[in-house]
């Protein structure tokens, strides 16, 4: 347990201080939702009705951006190799990079997308529901993302290979969530079975996401 | 305990390294691997470690933990020292002694390696042997049976690389085992040979 918490710590510090890119997904985040309104003009009506795919989009691609330096930092030092000769087992290990990288670097987009709604034009109360389901949903592109990285890891300019092979994957997470957003704009519409959809997604993506990059990792051994 | 390889072959990007290793290592004894650039040196001991797969023969440390792979008893001392340059030095070392199970205390750690007085500099500033003794600090303080060292003696000083020699007697006289792999002598008096290269 302590050996967890240990290279929690650890993950989250590196992200913060200087040159962890902790906050570069929020970064780019911020330019794809603030250009948006000028790309699409002045009709607020548009903005208000595309707001919550245009923040699950930019969400989305926030978080490809700042996957592919989930391991490779840790390659490229020689630590990956000591932690898979730790005593615990790769599978946890993983998860708390997973873990302590959605800490530093999708839990910012959660919490800024309010913000960034004032700029699409939605409405208030729809505006918490847009950052809940972004709080739902964002593990499971985490999760999912890890096995991508995982894959990818010795590769140098591994990111576009990473987002070419996890994209089909978010691709549910995407549609779920923006289903879900829009449900709690419109009335009438259930905001229940996409959100609990989109929950057990994030859910699958915890268990399945280690077990596959775990295995990636180990095949990637020569 | 006894470190045995029999019929060990290695291969790396479809080329086969070596084969048909075979040697046993009893506790208390070192092996020096030597060879020629290329000869498979670093290979070996990766593939000890768990890091390479193993292409035919099979490596054991018979004695050892019935459930834990040799890695997971072993140090691994690579060519890269797995420190973070945006951490201390202190908080790199505490990390690692704590991942790996826990151990000495920081402080008496890097005292043993002469890095005292710059525990709490960012690791970003140290030079080449700092970053090494930083590494072999982290080999005095968690307690595993066999240390797999390789060219350990690089960029290291002469005090530093007698403090090294003093480090792996210290294992040695205490049950322990060491498999280094290096070009020239590091220290480890009477240490068995295996020299890799065309048979």
């Amino acid at each position: 347990m302590n050996a967890l918490l240990a290279l929690l710590v650890r993950d989250m510090r590196v992200a913060v201080r200087a040159g962890g890119g902790a906050l570069m997904g929020a970064l780019f985040f911020l330019i794809v939702v603030t250009m948006m309104p000028f790309a699409i003009g002045p009709d607020l009506k548009l903005l208000a009705r595309i707001g919550p795919a245009i923040l699950w989009l930019g969400a989305l691609l926030a978080s490809l951006l700042a996957l592919d330096r989930l391991f490779a930092t840790d390659h490229e030092d020689g630590s990956l190799d000591l932690l898979m000769t730790g005593s615990v087992p790769l599978e946890l290990t993983v998860t708390i990079k997973a873990i302590a990288h959605w800490l530093t670097t999708a839990l910012p987009l959660v919490v800024i997308a309010p913000v960034l709604g004032l700029l699409l034009n939605i409405e208030l109360r729809a505006m918490g529901a847009v950052a809940l389901t972004l709080l739902a949903g964002t593990p499971a592109l985490t999760f999912v993302g890890l096995i991508g990285a995982a894959l990818s890891v010795t590769l140098r300019r591994g990111g576009l290979l990473l987002a070419v092979l996890v994209l089909p994957l978010t691709v549910p997470v995407l549609i779920f969530g923006v289903a879900a957003a829009n449900a709690a704009m419109t009335e009438g519409v259930p905001f229940g079975p996409p959100f609990t959809i989109l929950c057990a997604l994030s859910l699958a993506a915890l268990v399945l996401g280690p077990v596959a990059a775990a295995a990636a990792l180990r095949s990637g051994l020569e | 305990m006894q470190l045995r390889a029999e019929n060990l072959a290695c291969q790396r990007g479809g080329r086969e390294v070596f084969a048909g290793l075979n040697f046993a290592l009893p506790a208390g004894e070192a092996l020096l691997v030597t060879g020629r650039n290329g000869a498979g040196k670093s290979s070996l001991l990766r593939l000890i470690a768990g890091l390479v797969r193993v292409s035919a023969g099979k490596i054991e440390l018979s004695g050892g933990a019935a459930d834990s792979s040799i890695g997971e008893q072993a140090h691994y001392l690579g060519h890269q020292d797995a420190v973070k340059g945006s951490l201390t030095l202190a908080e790199n070392l505490r990390f690692w002694i704590e991942f790996l199970g826990g151990g000495k205390p920081v402080e008496a750690a890097l005292g043993a390696v002469d890095l005292a007085p710059l525990a709490d500099l960012p690791a970003a500033y140290l030079s080449a042997g700092q970053r090494r003794r930083l590494s072999i600090a982290r080999l005095y303080a968690v307690a595993r049976p066999l240390w797999l060292l390789d060219e350990p003696t690089t960029a290291l000083d002469t005090a530093s690389q007698a403090r090294l020699a003093t480090l792996m007697q210290e294992h040695l006289a205490g049950g322990g085992l060491i498999a280094a792999a290096a070009h020239g002598p590091i220290g480890l008096e009477g240490a068995r040979e295996l020299r890799l290269g065309p048979a």
